[in-house]
């Protein structure tokens, strides 16, 4: 055995679908990644699989998860390393018909193995709270759940935060995506203080609406891999960083928009009486 | 009230929609935390102030009885204006006769 920290196995779920799981995995995967961490991304989303095509490796998958829970390859053969950023590796999702089998316990042999020769292990979680997302889970230590400010995607977190807990995975933390300042100074979209209230998780990081989020999906290069200033890249290598204890402060979204429009949406928000 | 609030008034519009948004989900996740459906909620609540009114005269039209939850703990609050006390009556005989009632003083 080697001297290094034992790996994290990090949980990326959300409950509601379509909130940035995949996205989130993708993104922070690369920025962990730049930052020297040994970091594999596994899909557990084995219904619809999107994370090959986030990261742009789509045309590279041989063997999957599938053929190494079966031993049919070795761990290395399936692994999907980023050309562009070595540190990091995918393992694809396998055939969706691996539903129909897959136990939680299979989950956890794959991210055992892959603990093994990595620093931390992201695990992109399927939509909703059945059979993928318990399989998932056993895979996990630790978890970030992932939210916008909406209320069916509130509710849905609060269910899989109970969930959770009673997993006994910790620590729970929580990244609040698709902020819309402009909405949120309007008092038109829950304010993050509300959404961190309501779900008493500690805040791990603010994503803002972004349209360059879609732009990096079309290309397959997530936002993080070339130093992209936009808001939602510099947002998820600050994830990247609190995660590995760095203190980075957190944006304000009423500090995000500048002119005499927000100085006025800020006049509005005076309590009168 | 914020100036947005007020402003929203004076021109007739509706306010502002997130302080709803924050309302309504703690009100359906201290449901979804309780496991407890509206109907469940609202045949205890008839229980609790059934028991309650063997014990002292409630108002039955003020009584509350609701979900509260705050850092992800739930708690069942009762809010039960008294209007005076009534014998108290050993709970064992509650349904039947109670003999040599005794009254208490204590009131909300
Ligand atoms: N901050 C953002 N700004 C703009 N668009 C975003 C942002 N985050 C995510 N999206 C878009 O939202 C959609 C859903 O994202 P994604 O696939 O990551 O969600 P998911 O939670 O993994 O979904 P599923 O539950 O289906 O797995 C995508 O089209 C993505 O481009
Ligand atoms: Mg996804």
């Amino acid at each position: 055995m080697s001297d290094r920290p034992v790996a994290r196995y990090i949980l990326i779920c959300s409950g509601k679908g379509g909130v940035g799981k995949t996205t989130l995995t993708a993104n922070l995967g690369i920025a962990l990644a730049k930052q020297g961490q040994r970091t594999a991304v596994l899909d557990a989303d084995f219904g619809l699989r999107n994370l090959d095509l986030l990261l742009g490796l789509e045309n590279r998958i041989v063997y999957t998860a599938q053929e190494v829970l079966a031993g049919s390859c070795r761990l290395e053969q399936a692994l999907v390393k980023h050309k562009q950023e070595p540190n990091l590796a995918l393992l694809p999702a396998g055939n969706p018909r691996m539903l129909e089998w897959l136990k939680p316990d299979d989950m956890k042999r794959i991210a055992a193995m892959l603990g093994e020769s990595f620093d931390i292990v992201l695990i992109d979680c399927p939509a909703g709270i059945e059979d993928g997302f318990k399989n998932a889970v056993a895979a996990a230590q630790e978890a970030i759940v992932i939210t916008t400010p909406e209320v069916s995607a509130v509710r849905d977190a609060d269910r899989v935060i109970g969930l959770l807990n009673t997993e006994g995975i910790k620590p729970i933390q929580l990244v609040l995506n698709r902020v819309r300042p402009k909405m949120m100074a309007n008092q038109e979209m829950l304010a993050v203080d509300d959404v961190t209230d309501i779900l008493a998780l500690p805040l791990l990081g603010l994503v803002l609406e972004d349209e360059q989020v879609i732009v990096s999906t079309n290309r397959g290069e997530p936002l993080t891999l070339n130093g992209s200033n936009s808001p939602a890249a510099q947002a998820y290598t600050n994830v990247a960083k609190r995660l590995c204890g760095e203190e980075v402060p957190l944006i304000d979204p009423a500090k995000a928009r500048k002119g005499l429009r927000a100085k006025l949406g800020r006049l509005m928000q005076t309590k009168i009486f | 009230m914020t100036l947005r609030d007020f402003v929203n008034k004076l021109l007739g519009r509706q306010p502002a929609s997130a302080a709803t948004a924050k309302q309504r989900l703690q009100l359906v996740l201290a449901h979804d935390r309780s496991d407890l459906n509206p109907e469940l909620l609202e045949q205890m609540r008839r229980e609790i102030l059934e028991v309650v009114s063997r014990y002292v005269e409630i108002d039955l039209e003020e009584g509350d009885v609701s979900l509260e939850t705050e850092d992800r703990v739930t708690a069942l609050v009762a809010n039960l204006p008294i209007k005076r006390a009534k014998a108290v009556v050993n709970p064992a005989e509650a349904d039947g006769e109670a003999a040599d009632p005794v009254w208490t003083a204590s009131r909300a």
